[in-house]
């Protein structure tokens, strides 16, 4: 099955039976997808008139009760930063796909993970985080669609899966998860459906009062994105018990970087990845406990630099830490990654560059 | 001697709450709110409603208003009641907007949830001013009127000219009911009521997208007397905004 609609089949297995976007490529097989497959199952689909219109109907939907999700890529993420913001500060759960594309503005539509500052820092206006997916493959498109919805009512907040037109292409065997029974799911308690036998809700992100209202709502969200940041850690360890150098690669990277470490570990390099599956929150510690004098940490981006700056933050100078990238939609060959990591072994300097901190 | 009969017959629509009001002396919408309560309460709908407020003046509906709400970013109520409507169709949807929300930063959420003709009724309070941020030009400023950000009044070289969203929204064949009333007499009061509680309905009857249009007066940022500004409404407003029917489909 194609990556875009497994994001969709799993999403109308995990509930979700509202999907609100806006044509853009490289996803538009998702919205094609959900447009027939939430006819049969009786749910909602519409063709917003933007993105900014897409965001703020899973805000409503979502406000109402519902599963919702829309998708999108690079540009039009950036225009759903504003609701997104807004579920985060009013504390309402959704799922958002951004199967990215390369940038800045247009860019093109070649796989690009040139948004990973955008998804990881915020994105929008304000104090917050959004728990960031980041899949490598059909099965754990579909696994992973399934774990965005369960962390964003668990924790009352926007989660993000992020992609790239790769992922979206990709066509992969899966097995999906059973549907859930959507008739057992305990509303959440932010839920508006009308205010009978109990006191109106009202749900807000602006906080006018003069007594820290708003500073306490902030230390709030804080804990519980400290919470979050304990339990919901997600990696992947592929060879690196006696690695001398861990590749950090995550999404279509990680597939790339995966085929140049299993051809070098045929020549007896000793090579490894870490792959981080939640780019937000970062597995550091389980990154840092990779580092050492002896093992250096070769990073590998779709982008000119930006996970790097998360790998620094996790090992510091516990490692030498060497940099990859290729930004602007071309993208790397095995090979490419092969010359990078001889490089690194060799310290030469030929392909990628030394990260200093 | 026996007690009098006694009967009220004047007080609080249970649709408001007990608050006390932020809005300047003179505002329409505290005129506004009560005309919306009081056909909620009428059609019995306050536990049946959703209510999504605007930014502006009246972002802090939900401190008044008796029933679930939920805030929308700037211009975006009508996709937001939009997700809300269609997850529960059999409940009631309502927005209440003002001029900058509903007709410059918001008219694209404005025009196609009334073009997919939502099941929703919107109230638009026009008082052709930005209230909140104090007194710069909104879509609705009629030509002349200074505003903070228009020295010497607006200028349809310099400003463009005011919109009227609400013809233009007539022209989507999904709008069922469109009417302008104004807040400024007692007789245009009871006329709004009725065209709020006729918006009402066509939700209730599943007909499509209705929406109301309040003149309403702001003294603080027109810089007049409540009196003046009530005038200035009666006689100046309604030549950008002629009250009536706009468009009406219902077969009421």
């Amino acid at each position: 099955m194609r990556g875009s609609n497994v994001v969709g089949e799993a999403a109308v297995r995990a509930g979700c039976r509202f999907y609100f976007g806006y044509p853009i490529t490289p996803q538009n097989e998702l919205p094609e997808y959900m447009s027939s497959r939430l006819l049969e199952v009786g749910g909602t689909f519409i063709q917003a008139e933007s993105e900014i219109s897409a965001i703020n109907m899973v805000l409503g939907a979502s406000a109402a009760g519902a599963r919702a999700m829309t998708s999108s890529s690079s540009p039009g993420l950036a225009l759903k930063q504003e609701g997104i913001s807004y579920m985060a500060g009013m504390e309402l759960p959704a799922v958002i796909v951004n199967m990215m594309r390369g940038g800045p503005g247009l860019g093109n539509i070649a796989p690009s993970a040139a948004d990973y500052f955008q998804a990881t820092r915020g994105g929008g206006n304000g104090d917050y985080r959004t728990p960031v997916l980041a899949p490598a493959g059909c099965q754990e498109l579909a696994e992973l669609t399934f774990t965005a919805f369960e962390l964003a009512d668990c924790y009352r907040t926007p989660v993000m899966l992020l992609g790239d037109g790769l992922m979206g292409q990709v066509m992969e065997p899966v097995v999906f998860p059973d549907p859930i029974d959507l008739e057992s799911r305990t509303p959440l308690e932010c839920t508006l459906d009308g205010c009978v036998n109990r006191e109106p809700k009202k749900l807000y992100s602006m906080y006018l009062g003069q007594q820290g209202e708003l500073m306490q709502h902030n230390w709030d969200l804080q804990a519980k994105y400290e919470t979050i940041t304990a339990k919901e850690q997600r990696w992947e360890n592929y060879l690196t018990d006696d690695a001398e150098i861990v590749v950090v690669a995550y999404g279509t990277a990680s597939r790339i970087a995966r085929a140049a470490i299993n051809e070098l570990r045929e020549k007896g390099l000793k090579v490894g990845l870490f792959r981080p599956i939640t780019l937000w929150p970062y597995p550091k510690k389980h990154l840092r406990a990779l580092a050492g004098d002896k093992v250096k940490m070769a990073v590998f981006e779709l982008s000119a630099g930006q996970m790097v700056e998360d790998v620094a933050l996790s090992v510091g100078e516990r490692s030498e830490i060497y940099f990859y990238g290729v930004p602007g939609g071309v993208i790397p060959t095995p090979a490419d990654v092969t010359a990078f990591l001889r490089s690194v072994q060799a310290e030469d300097g030929k392909k990628g560059r030394r990260y200093e901190i | 001697m026996s007690q009098p009969a006694m009967k009220q017959v004047f007080k609080r629509p249970d649709s408001l709450k007990p608050a006390e009001t932020h809005y300047c002396p003179g505002c329409g919408h505290s005129i506004a709110h009560r005309l919306v309560a009081e056909c909620l309460d009428e059609l019995d709908l306050r536990e049946k409603t959703i209510g999504v407020p605007p930014v502006g003046c009246a972002v802090l509906a939900y401190n008044y208003f008796n029933f679930d709400m939920v805030e929308a970013p700037h211009g975006r109520a009508l996709a937001v009641a939009t997700g809300i409507k269609r997850v529960h169709p059999d409940k009631f949807v309502l927005t209440y907007q003002g001029d900058g929300d509903l007709a410059a930063i918001g008219t694209a959420e404005t025009i196609h949830a009334a073009n997919r003709g939502e099941k929703i009724s919107t109230i638009f309070i026009n008082n052709a001013i930005y209230g909140m941020t104090g007194g710069q030009m909104a879509p609705t400023t009629t030509l002349g009127l200074v505003a903070t950000t228009t020295p010497g009044g607006r200028d349809p070289d310099r400003d463009g000219r005011p919109i009227d969203i609400s013809r233009m929204l007539a022209v989507c064949e999904n709008t069922v009911y469109i009417e302008r009333c104004a807040l400024t007499s007692v007789k245009d009061i009871k006329k709004a009521k009725k065209a709020i509680k006729k918006s009402f309905q066509v939700q209730l009857d599943r007909l499509g997208f209705s929406l109301v249009e309040l003149l309403s007066p702001c003294p603080t940022n027109w810089k007049m007397t409540p009196r003046k500004a009530f005038e200035w409404v009666n006689q100046e407003m309604i030549k950008t905004y002629p009250p009536g029917v706009i468009k009406d489909t219902t077969g009421y």
